[in-house]
């Protein structure tokens, strides 16, 4: 009963909308923009809308939220349903679930799409860097990669954060850097198949600088493995931040997060073996299934663009 | 022959592609007959269907195709309708199949032979030994050299041509009733042709086996069909046996396919003696690492006029091409541009040096961005050389487009992907244009191209030759094209220059024996050419056996 009112139902509204979504924008736009639409299967409107409302989420967090990020109530640990001011119920310190969570998306949402994009950033032009150039170049960058690749990924990031010192500002910086060597190894295999194309050598004898040629010639031609890339990989530093946070050097008290939030709650889950406190024990999964259906949303969006991409070349 | 059994029987053939939502129909009720031992030519252009109907005769489609209509009877057996089963059956044992590149359909893990017993052992005609004897047998026929042994190599150790070949042999394991040759000898050069062509038409023969022959090669189908069908956009034109075909087509559109090779421009006169060439080349040696590919080469290319580059592959054509454009500095010599010697890397030439040599490629498809609009690669170097942008950028590419003979309107905002072979050939020259050259090196730029398609490309270019006083460079291993477009020939082989002249003297004799090889080598419509040429000069005075004998 309770998995139905909290699970199937919310799902269902959703699909319901995404739904609702796709048939009004197919009909109300006649062009390509609404055939995009009218084309579009029930998953990718699905995670768009999903998507979406995690946007809006995060955008108007202050005007959603029914209280302040952190603010501090006389009522702690409220189960759900207890009292009718929280809806999610309260936190060990007195703060509203409800409001955490969606903080917390803002939080963990801004910092992992800052985080993605600044490690696209690097390691495409850096692996397009080493395919055009070759030589010494690609083997000096192909060798550092191969050097930080090496080492776990959490425990480097945790090592690295804790030898420059705990800020959000290096907690982006360590995860965009270890994570853009994944980025580099796609890039440079993608361009390297590029770059023996005659329109690149057209273009070198042209006389073009090398930053036309990455960002003109090469990148529109990688942009679906690249895109492919940057869903999976958003979806891992997203794990990794909230891993982070967990392990209590991600996003710092007060602001929240899901990682944090997971583990504050943790302790719920000994509810499950208590008759009539099932929906208590859930509790730390909210954060979790929150991650978990960003992820799949995200998935389902980048797997349609694929399809997308892939039925343009035929 | 007709008075041999009917073994194919295709009666109103209607295929069917898809094409996002929407099926549409490429071929539109075609009928075939063919007997027992006898070899039907199929030809057009790219689109006309050709390879379509080959596939089907076999009862097969492409992936995204589908039989809408009409019957394929094989030996009695009807196809469309067969089982998989019963098409399994046929399919390497009594129907075979030679792909246009051996290349590409050969598994390059596994040695030939090993992939030449696969399918007797497979449908129990042979056991493993005897089909291996039978394998060296049809190696022996096909004249591959040391035919014993030949087969334990792996693809890539033996040339194009005994890959093109060993495929026949594969396709003859199972002793087929019937074989499909889908543009067999197109990727070869023509000294290699000839052979391949020969060792066909005699295999044919000695088995009595029936041959779909596919090609947009006339002179190549007049060797080898008994009858000729010709096909336009999936409807028959018409079809008549070989000589009658040849000597009395009645439909137009043959005539004008028949009339392709009449272009012929007239020779220049040669320049004043002390004019400056816009491009000498002085005494190029070059190397890729170790190993050198050319030795001192030398020629002039003055302005207006067009040099034709000849040669078969692996003769150093394309990498004097590289010298010149600077992508591999030459080890010994140099390049003079109107007097002036050019820095040897393209990487120190200044941009207005680069702008004067401009280069246009082979594969239309790998050398236009499939990313970008027509007006982005068009308009990128006139962008790039004069610093046009907004309405003088575009007035800029509407008159290109206009030169290259395209309504702008039409094709300003396409992606190339939307555009024919030739159309994008086009577009190819059209960027070349942008920069204003002095020079243009034209890489094989007909070959991948329809014969009327091509005529097309080589018409525009002379056109612009006049009218910009463009010097060309054009790199050819076609004859033909030589004949309708050069000045002067430069004959190349083993990265040497063995002779080199104006065209005329070119093409009348004596020549150098090399010369002679490559002209004797290139077919012509006369069905009895590749016989009397056999006859002339034995079997192992032909391709690359006479080749490497030079």
């Amino acid at each position: 009963m309770m998995f139905l009112t909290y699970v199937v139902m919310p799902l269902a509204v959703v699909t319901g909308i995404a739904w609702i979504a796709r048939k009004g924008i197919g009909v109300a736009f006649a062009g390509p923009f609404g055939a995009l639409f009218r084309a579009m299967p029930l998953t990718a409107a699905f995670g768009l809308t999903i998507i979406t409302i995690y946007i809006l989420g995060a955008l108007f967090a202050p005007i959603i939220a029914p209280y302040g990020e952190s603010e501090i109530f006389d009522l702690i640990n409220a189960l759900p349903g207890q009292d009718p001011r929280f809806i999610l119920g309260t936190d060990q310190l007195g703060r509203d679930l409800f409001t955490r969570l969606i903080y917390g998306g803002r939080n963990t949402i801004g910092i992992a799409l800052v985080t993605t994009a600044l490690a696209f950033f690097l390691g495409a032009s850096l692996g397009f860097l080493a395919a055009v150039i070759g030589g010494w170049l690609d083997q000096v960058l192909s060798r550092i990669v191969d050097a930080l690749m090496a080492i776990p990924q959490l425990i480097f990031a945790l090592l690295l954060i804790t030898i420059l010192g705990q800020s959000t500002l290096n907690m982006i910086l360590v995860i965009a850097v270890l994570d853009s060597t994944r980025v580099f190894r796609l890039a440079r295999a993608v361009g390297v198949n590029i770059v023996v194309m005659d329109y690149i050598e057209a273009a070198k004898l042209r006389g073009e600088s090398l930053t036309y040629l990455i960002f003109k010639e090469i990148l529109p031609n990688a942009t679906a493995p690249l895109l492919a890339e940057f869903g999976l990989r958003f979806c891992f530093v997203f794990l990794l931040i909230a891993s982070l946070s967990f392990l209590g050097i991600g996003i710092q008290p007060p602001a929240a997060d899901w990682g944090t939030m997971v583990r504050d709650l943790a302790p719920f889950i000994n509810f499950a073996v208590a008759p009539g406190f099932e929906l208590a024990a859930a509790l730390p999964l909210m954060p979790a299934g929150a991650i978990a259906l960003l992820t799949v949303a995200v998935n389902f969006v980048v797997d349609w663009m694929l399809h997308r991409y892939s039925g343009l070349k035929e | 022959m007709s008075d041999q059994e009917l073994l194919v029987k295709i009666r109103g053939l209607k295929i069917e592609g898809r094409s996002g939502e929407t099926w549409n129909q490429i071929v539109n009720g075609v009928d075939l007959d063919l007997h027992k031992g006898e070899v039907v030519g199929l030809i057009g252009e790219s689109g006309a269907g050709k390879s379509t109907i080959g596939l089907a005769s076999m009862g097969f489609t492409r992936d995204g195709c589908r039989i809408s209509g009409g019957t394929v009877e094989f030996d009695g057996i009807d196809l469309v309708n067969a089982t998989a089963e019963t098409r399994r059956n046929l399919l390497g044992k009594r129907i075979a199949y030679v792909a246009q590149s051996a290349a590409a359909s050969f598994n390059p893990a596994h040695k030939l032979i090993d992939q030449h017993t696969e399918a007797p052992i497979h449908h129990g005609v042979y056991s493993k030994d005897e089909s291996e004897k039978d394998a060296m047998d049809l190696y022996h026929r096909l004249r591959l050299p040391d035919p014993e042994n030949i087969g334990f190599r792996y693809p890539h150790q033996v040339s194009g041509g005994q890959l093109q070949r060993a495929m026949t042999a594969m396709a003859m394991s199972c002793r087929p009733d019937l074989i499909i040759f889908d543009e067999p000898t197109t990727a070869l050069d023509v000294t290699t042709q000839i052979e391949v062509l020969a060792s066909i038409r005699d295999i044919v023969e000695q088995f009595n086996t029936a041959a779909i022959y596919i090609t947009h090669d006339l002179a190549v189908v007049a060797q080898m069909a008994d009858k000729i069908k010709v096909l336009l956009k999936g409807d028959e034109v018409e079809e008549s046996d070989t000589r009658t075909m040849l000597s009395a087509p009645t439909q137009d559109y043959t005539k004008s396919l028949w009339a392709v090779r009449s272009f012929q421009r007239p020779e220049l006169p040669r320049p004043a003696e002390g004019t400056t060439p816009v491009v000498s080349v002085k005494n190029v040696s070059a190397a890729y690492g170790p190993v050198k590919v050319l030795h001192d080469v030398s020629f002039d290319i003055h302005a207006g006029r067009t040099v034709a580059v000849v040669g078969e592959s692996g003769s150093g054509k394309s990498t004097t091409a590289r010298v010149i454009t600077g992508l591999l500095p030459p080890t010994e010599g140099e390049i003079l541009f109107n007097g002036k010697p050019l820095p040897p890397s393209y990487k120190s030439r200044t941009k207005d040096q680069l702008r004067q040599a401009q280069m246009i490629y082979q594969m239309a498809d790998t050398a236009l961005n499939p990313k970008l609009k027509i007006k982005d690669i068009i308009g990128r170097p006139a962008q790039f050389y004069s610093g046009l942008s907004g309405s003088a950028l575009k007035t800029r590419v509407e008159e290109l487009l206009d030169l290259i003979e395209l309504p702008a309107a039409q094709y300003y905002d396409r992606l190339p992907s939307e555009l024919s072979g030739g159309q994008k050939q086009r577009i190819g020259i059209a960027r070349a244009l942008a920069a204003e050259p002095q020079f243009i090196i034209c890489d094989e730029v007909t070959s991948a191209l329809d014969q009327l398609v091509a005529e097309g490309i080589l018409k525009l270019l002379d056109k612009l030759q006049k009218e910009l006083n463009l010097a060309y460079m054009f790199i050819t291993h076609d004859l033909a094209t030589v004949r309708s477009i050069a000045d002067e020939v430069v004959v190349m082989k083993e990265g040497k220059v063995v002779e080199a002249g104006p065209k005329t003297e070119m093409f009348t004799p004596p020549h150098h024996s090399y010369t002679d090889l490559l002209l004797s080598s290139v077919p012509e419509m006369d069905p009895d050419w590749l016989t009397q040429l056999l006859d002339e000069r034995g079997v192992e005075n032909i391709g690359e056996a006479a080749s490497s004998k030079i």
